[in-house]
């Protein structure tokens, strides 16, 4: 059936069967293919968006679910918040063999917009969802709070 | 940036444009340069606008190969590293082999170290050619110009690369360019050199096989055997021609499972829960974990092979009757590899044969096979190397599994359609290939003075390369030498050491995992060393360098990776942390874990480690995959095993194989021994020694001495 999205500004219309994970309509059909499949299931968040500028995990996220708000993926991100936190993930080179860090870097910006200056111990249970398997954490904590430095600045 | 370019593509793309300089070896493998389409095999490509691009024989999982190719490129050119590009290199065994195998492909933490003399000269050639072509143009003496990020000058002249490609590519390289000495590198060594695939891994741009989609395409996944080594009689589509998407559902040739076709990937892996299988599973592995286990033990009483000159008979007899016996037995359960990218490959017809779309780890045998199983001769098979999401060993299986897989399923469907293979989480877990099941047991006798007088060690396991096309370079009279790498080659001088091997035999895949034996090697004899010191009232790195003789050379290197985790950890004799230290792919790697305990719960705070591997070419890399391998061996030590029940994988996703997360995640600080010596790997060596350090750390504070693994099995809660 015909579903309408609101992603990454654009207004889509798109043909998919009812309860398909969104996850599969952003990479297979609207081929925006930076948002990954790792598990499944929510359990390593590879595939996280922004639904209405909260973080979820795209392959457990019904088309339905989807329909009434604004979605962005990491093709998308343009804000202030997500400018520093990919240039954090620069400077940090925290990437490795890359494919966890989109959603990685979603989240990142997910907790840094409620959370502007998170403790260690606020970096770990928000960021507990994404795994890497590099297990590039170490950098991934240092850009998460190279970049609130550089938003306080 | 990583630009996507086959060797079509390549061609097609620089035949509309400008012409190019290359420069890589000719035929014959000397150093050999030409314009745009010469017969060589080109490592460095210089367009007219003088953008650089280096092609990498290596593929990208993360090691951070395509920063260290073009590292030692850019290096003896003096090229940009701003503006340089990397381009993954075609499928071509002659042309672009790992000199360390002689045929392509990445792994054994190699690429570096097979790749640093070549790659430096094809840089070094590039800009000798270009300084010798502006000298034409110029009328000036060669030994005036300077050459700086990209850019010729001499008195008044100046111009980028690309002004001088095609003079260049008239004359003849220099059979030996003259690298730089090390004290004139910028590149190689500098401290904090940007990766090259940083910015297009942090924006979505990043490609890898996953993300390909071409016209038409249609998406297959596999139901396999629930058991490894049943065949399938039959099958029922039953439902699924109710799935909206689902194509058709085809048995592979060789029984191995059904091939479910989708035209998009939720419809495949919908119809493939609907369809029910019948499989014979007369020679399928149907044992449990713990009857595993037990035809482990029971292959440890008597050894089938011996892998030192010192046999099990001879020295067994010395232990038996020395003062004193520490004894003990480790065992190590099946591992998975699980990289964050499911196993994927996308095939394509061509105008005359085949494309693959893979983040092909192994081309030489890659390449073989899809052309095998599609019945075309190897010059019919293209492979586009795409990055690859992780492997720790996955991508390169010696039977090239999911290629095969996706060029059964392509020619079940006629090989006209493009056809996208891929694996489930699911089909990860429970798909086999694993690190083998292992089991150690040793007894070491003392003497009066606590002196080491005989060692009777014994060790179990599935071999890895039996049967492969590796068997004859790795298997001798019987014994897998990765069985017992970094144990029967010990650096330590251990008096009457034996080592007997046997083989455990069972249907289910084995693989190398992230450091392959050395997984398991490391760890026991790091306890065991662990729990002499303790049984002697020693202090355990005292009694380690106590086992070393300075005046070899290699030994000298482990003494001194000791010494430096010891003093940058500030170690102490009699502090509760733990040690460990283990040499592998000729790099050396030493670690102190500090752990904290309450109860029966533990966290590790802190990894301080030290690192031998020759001249860093790129620090940041190296303390990386330091970072790296120590977070992926800490999780598989913490929490990770696949266990079976009657043959079947218990396992199914990481909600039940647990990976490491943020929250587990020590600190780590890093030192780099520096070094003038060739470089060798750094993909693997941080993984064996962190477990063993993690687990001596846990005896120092708990006394709790773990050696059955993972950790967790010991009743310990990791916070």
């Amino acid at each position: 059936m015909e579903f309408q999205l609101n992603i990454n500004g654009e207004q889509r219309t798109l043909e998919a069967e009812p309860g398909t994970p969104l996850l599969w309509v952003i990479r297979d059909t609207l081929e925006l293919t930076g948002t990954k499949f790792g598990c499944g299931v929510a359990a390593c968040g590879a595939c996280t968006v922004h639904l209405n500028g909260t973080p979820v995990r795209a392959c457990s996220t019904p088309i339905e679910n989807a329909q009434e708000g604004e979605l962005v993926t990491i093709e998308g991100l343009d804000d202030p918040v997500a400018t520093a936190v990919q240039e954090a993930w620069r400077e940090k080179d925290v990437v490795q063999c890359g494919y966890c860090q989109s959603g990685q870097i979603m989240s990142a910006v997910g907790l840094l917009r409620q959370t502007p200056a998170p403790t260690e111990a606020q970096i770990d249970s928000y960021m507990a969802g994404n795994v890497c398997r590099c297990a590039t954490y170490v950098r991934v904590k240092d850009a998460i709070k190279l970049a609130a430095q550089k938003l306080e600045g | 940036m990583t630009i996507d370019l086959s060797r079509r593509d390549f061609l097609k793309v620089s035949a509309g444009s400008a012409a190019a300089l290359v420069v890589g070896l000719s035929p014959a493998g000397s150093l050999a340069a030409g314009p745009e389409g010469s017969v060589l095999n080109p490592f460095v490509h210089i367009d007219a606008e003088g953008v650089v691009t280096v092609i990498l024989k290596h593929f990208e999982m993360g090691q951070g190969t395509s920063t260290g190719l073009t590292t030692l490129v850019a290096e003896e050119l003096d090229a940009d590293w701003a503006t340089i590009k990397t381009a993954f290199a075609p499928s071509d065994n002659a042309k672009y082999k790992n000199l360390a195998f002689g045929v392509q492909g990445t792994g054994g933490s190699t690429a570096i170290a097979n790749a640093y003399t070549q790659y430096r000269q094809a840089g070094a050639a590039a800009r000798d050619l270009l300084v010798r072509a502006a000298a034409q143009t110029w009328q000036v003496d060669p030994a005036t110009i300077q050459v700086d990020n990209g850019v010729l000058r001499a008195g008044s002249h100046s111009g980028h690369f690309g002004e001088f490609i095609d003079q260049a590519a008239q004359l003849t390289p220099s059979p030996e360019p003259a690298l730089k000495p090390a004290e004139q590198f910028r590149l190689i060594g500098k401290l904090n050199l940007p990766r090259k695939d940083s910015r297009d891994k942090t924006d979505g741009s990043a490609r890898f096989a996953m993300d390909v989609k071409l016209p038409g395409m249609l998406y297959a996944v596999i139901l396999r055997s629930p058991r490894f080594g049943g065949i399938l009689k039959d099958f029922d589509a039953g439902d699924a021609a109710a799935v909206a998407g689902f194509v058709t559902a085809k048995a592979l040739p060789n029984g191995a499972g059904v091939a479910v076709y989708g035209k998009n990937t939720w419809a495949a892996l919908k119809a493939r829960q609907a369809i029910r299988a019948d499989w014979d599973f007369a020679q399928a592995e149907q044992r449990s974990s713990a009857e595993m286990l037990a035809a482990h033990r029971s292959a440890a009483d008597s050894p089938q092979y011996q892998a030192r000159p010192e046999t099990t008979d001879t020295v067994a007899p010395r232990v038996a009757v020395a003062s004193r016996r520490i004894e003990a037995e480790f065992s190590f359960p099946f591992l998975a590899h699980a990289p964050m990218e499911p196993l994927v490959c996308v095939i394509e017809p061509t105008d005359n044969g085949v494309q693959i779309h893979d983040g092909c780890q192994f081309p030489a045998i890659a390449h073989g096979a899809v052309a095998t199983v599609l019945q075309l001769s190897p010059e019919q098979v293209e492979i586009n190397t795409l990055y690859a999401g992780g492997s720790f060993g996955r991508r390169a299986t010696p039977t090239a599994d999911y290629q095969v897989e996706a060029a059964q399923a392509f020619a079940l469907l006629g090989g006209k359609i493009p056809l996208k293979l891929l694996w489930s989480r699911e089909d990860d877990i429970q798909g086999g290939y694993y690190r083998p099941m292992a089991l150690h047991r040793a007894a070491i006798g003392l003497d009066d003075q606590g002196q080491i007088v005989g060692w009777d060690h014994r060790v179990v396991a599935k071999s890895i390369l039996k049967g492969t096309p590796f068997e004859s370079a790795a298997v001798h009279e019987g014994l897998d030498h990765s069985v017992v790498e970094g144990l029967a080659d010990t650096l330590y001088r251990l008096p009457n050491l034996a080592v007997g091997v046997s083989d455990f035999h069972t249907p289910v895949p084995v693989l190398w995992w992230r450091s392959v034996g050395h997984t398991h090697t490391g760890f026991v004899m790091e306890s065991l060393l662990d729990m002499v010191a303790h049984e002697t009232g020693r202090d355990p790195v005292e009694l380690r360098l106590s086992l070393l003789d300075r005046g070899d050379k290699t030994q000298a290197r482990l003494a001194g990776v000791i010494e430096a985790a010891r003093d940058l950890a500030g170690w102490k004799p009699g502090q509760k942390r733990g040690f460990a230290v283990h040499y592998s792919f000729s790099t050396f790697v030493a670690v102190v874990a500090d752990v904290s305990a309450d109860g029966d719960q533990v966290h590790v705070d802190k990894l301080h480690m030290a690192v031998d591997c020759g001249v860093a070419v790129n620090p940041d890399v190296i303390r990386a995959q330091m970072e790296g391998g120590a977070g992926f061996g800490l999780g598989a030590i913490l929490r990770n095993e696949i266990t079976f029940q009657e043959g079947e994988v218990v396992q199914n996703n990481f909600p039940q194989y647990l990976p490491l997360r943020m929250p587990d995640m020590p600190e780590v600080a890093v030192h780099i021994v520096p070094s003038t010596l060739a470089p060798t790997g750094v993909g693997e060596p941080g993984v064996p020694p962190t477990g063993p350090a993690v687990a001596n750390a846990i005896f120092a504070v708990t006394g709790r001495r773990v050696t059955e693994l993972p950790l967790t099995k010991a009743g310990l809660r990791f916070v």
